[in-house]
């Protein structure tokens, strides 16, 4: 499939195809990221985490509208407005479902798959009921547009160097949110034992409600991200859940360097391979070799070496 | 309680014998009796899911292994038997006007000239049988292996069942020119020769497919009830201390995930046979996790419950989406939540709790005979 690119021409496209996959890449990171802190620390499998997503994506779509109806001359900064928005309701929704719903679930792991499940059911038909079966998209501001020319043959879209800086600097807050903070302290002590850990003084029930809260808050943002690469629908967050449960689960669950180098690599291998093959084999090539590797190598790439 | 020798526990206790002659009684007189052709079929549909949910019951409810991808089984025996009726359906004389006589038409549209390799076998009846059972096994064995020999369990196995199962979906849509894509392989005619369409053969099929599902419900109480079951319940409740008691508890796991394969082959094939089509819309993850809350509903300890819990399901979903479709996944996403936070052990945990202690006291009519703890299940 190569053979018809020049040398020159194969890494050009390498490096489109790169810049072009830098969204995907944000979304799979911060979507990841929100899930390698409630699957990979808390042990809940959320398959809503695709429905927060969108609920992120709704909250932009309905900013991009209302300042381009009330707030013109504010346009062009609203999408720093909409990620804020998505992010607290996004988190919100995601404290109101740990205090309802998850808390009940922490000994049985299995069992929040499905009440997730029937949760993000209930998420994509609430997002019908009130935002309609079409799909929306939302208006970028100028700035946003357009791209940069690196060389001849290289473009970089400038939107997607916003959201990689979106993401660098939420991924390190998150880092020192995790690593270096009390609270973040109290988040690992909570994860690897949850009764010693209110032993000591923990409140565990706080700790849990927050970093669920977190973890849901960062999907909103992917949310607000996803809008540039796709239009909006009830159902499109559920496309996004697989790929990134095997981004987490390739990364290795507990490490967060590891969550965004397979985000990396499953993004970019995508990408690519979309530019020579037809956008389904492309995924499943990927898929299949993530699940290949992971037969191979089922701690995922990075990992402490635990035995099981 | 007082431990009991293996040889003490018949087959079935009297309780699980009278439940069996009702799910008879049930399937083969009142549910042809009062239901119109139409119905009947339906119905009939709904039981291919339950041999899916018998399988969950083995693999996940005895076993431990919850698997997201029991669509993948459903649908590879579907399509096997797909993929033969299809052939019957696509002879020279049928397919004169294609560029090509004698391949599917959907191969035609995509500009395949020639039959492809792995449709060869399904030609015949026999080898068809023999691969609606096997290919998916065999795929359940060669995945169970890889995953099980590495210790992988739990929330990964899920995962990683779903992210399969996924992947199977991509590739039947995808390629659209072997498998029909999205729509998947539709206008079923006959089965060697018999027409597969008219009402009486839709009667037929419909008591076959019952006959298929109780002989899988004793299958599968024949496994739970001998010391294999045994083993499969305590590697659910202690894996480590079966695997230091000397077992290879992998060996466990990969018969049970294949077990539970096979069944669901069967259903998927009964549900070619009974609906006329098969399509990737029964492979994915939306199924694959609808089947779970079928054995959810319904107990996941339970083989009987299983099947109820396929039924009443399914029967909800019938009629809430004919008359109310905006409530229907309302309706669905409750039922999920309820029957994990209120009743994990379903349809069968309530019968167990509450009605059975409340029959048996009045049988008895004991004094305050005390609520017996759960059968050893």
């Amino acid at each position: 499939m190569f053979g018809e690119y020049s040398l020159g021409d194969l890494g050009a496209i390498f490096a489109m195809q790169g810049f072009a996959g830098l969204i995907l890449f944000s979304v799979y990171v911060l979507m990841a990221l929100g899930l390698a802190i409630i699957f990979g620390q808390m042990g809940v499998i959320n398959m809503a985490h695709g429905e927060f997503m969108i609920l992120g994506a709704y909250m932009t779509y309905l900013c991009s509208g209302f300042f381009q109806a009330h707030l013109p001359a504010l346009f062009p900064a609203y999408f720093f407005v909409a990620m804020a928005l998505a992010f607290v309701a996004a988190g919100a929704l995601g404290m109101l479902v740990e205090w309802g719903l998850i808390r009940h679930l922490y000994k049985r792991p299995l069992d929040t798959l499905l009440a997730t499940w029937g949760l993000s059911l209930i998420l994509q038909q609430a997002y019908r009921s009130i935002f309609g079966a079409r799909e929306v998209g939302v208006e970028l501001p100028s700035w946003m547009m357009g791209s940069v020319q690196a060389t001849d043959a290289i473009e970089i879209p400038i939107n997607g160097l916003f959201v990689m800086a979106v993401t660098v600097l939420i991924t390190l807050v998150v880092a020192g949110l995790l690593f270096a903070s009390r609270y973040g302290k109290q988040v690992r002590a909570v994860m690897q034992n949850r009764v010693m850990a209110g032993a000591v003084g923990i409140d565990t029930g706080r700790v849990d409600c927050l970093t669920f809260g977190l973890g849901c808050g960062i999907a909103g943002i992917a949310g607000s991200a996803f809008t540039m690469i796709g239009s909006t629908g009830p159902t499109s967050g559920q496309l996004y859940i697989v790929d990134t449960f095997l981004i987490v689960v390739f990364g290795g669950a507990a490490s967060l360097m590891g969550t965004i180098a397979s985000a990396f690599s499953i993004s970019q291998t995508q990408s690519t391979l979309e530019f020579f093959l037809s956008g389904s084999t492309a995924k499943v090539i990927t898929l299949l070799a993530v699940v290949g590797i992971l037969m191979l190598r089922p701690q995922g790439l990075f990992t402490l070496k635990v035995r099981r | 309680m007082k431990p009991k020798a293996l040889n003490d526990n018949p087959f079935m206790k009297p309780v699980e014998w009278a439940s069996l002659a009702l799910l008879c009684v049930l399937i083969f007189g009142l549910l042809p009796l009062a239901l119109d052709g139409f119905r009947l079929n339906l119905v009939g549909k709904y039981l291919t899911y339950a041999f899916v949910a018998l399988g969950l019951v083995i693999c996940w409810g005895t076993c431990g292994i919850l698997s997201l991808g029991q669509g993948v089984f459903f649908g590879l025996g579907g399509y096997c038997m797909a993929m033969y009726l299809k052939l019957e359906a696509s002879s020279v004389e049928n397919t004169k006007i294609q560029s090509t006589p004698g391949i599917p038409d959907f191969m035609d549209w995509n500009q395949i000239t020639a039959l492809p390799w792995f449709w060869k076998p399904f030609h015949s009846l026999p080898l068809t049988l023999i691969a609606v059972v096997l290919v998916p096994t065999l795929f359940a064995f060669i995945v169970g292996a890889a995953m099980f020999k590495r210790r992988v369990g739990g929330t990964y196995f899920a995962i990683i069942t779903q992210a399969i199962a996924a992947i199977l979906t991509i590739l039947i849509v995808g390629q659209q020119g072997y498998t029909g894509g999205i729509n998947g392989i539709t206008d079923l005619r006959t089965l060697h020769g018999w027409d597969i369409r008219t009402d009486t053969a839709k009667t037929i099929l419909y008591f076959v497919n019952g006959g298929l599902l109780v002989a899988c419900v004793l299958v599968a109480q024949f496994v739970k009830r001998s010391k294999l079951g045994r083993i499969l319940v305590a590697m659910r409740d202690k894996e480590d201390r079966v695997r230091f008691s000397g077992y290879g508890v992998a060996s466990f796991k990969i018969f049970a995930f294949c077990l539970a394969a096979a069944f669901a082959a069967i259903g998927g094939a009964m549900f070619t046979l009974q609906v006329g089509f098969m399509s990737p819309s029964f492979v994915g993850i939306v199924p694959s996790i609808e089947m779970v809350i079928y054995a959810a509903v319904g107990g996941r300890l339970s083989l009987f419950g299983a099947i109820y819990g396929t039924l009443l399901v399914n029967w909800a979903k019938t009629t809430f989406s004919e008359s109310f479709p905006e409530l229907w996944l309302f309706g669905l996403g409750a039922l999920f939540i309820a029957v994990v936070l209120a009743f994990p052990d379903g349809l069968a945990g309530i019968w167990r709790q509450h009605v059975e202690p409340r029959l048996t006291r009045r049988a008895k009519a004991a004094p305050a005979a005390l609520p017996q703890g759960a059968p050893a299940e």
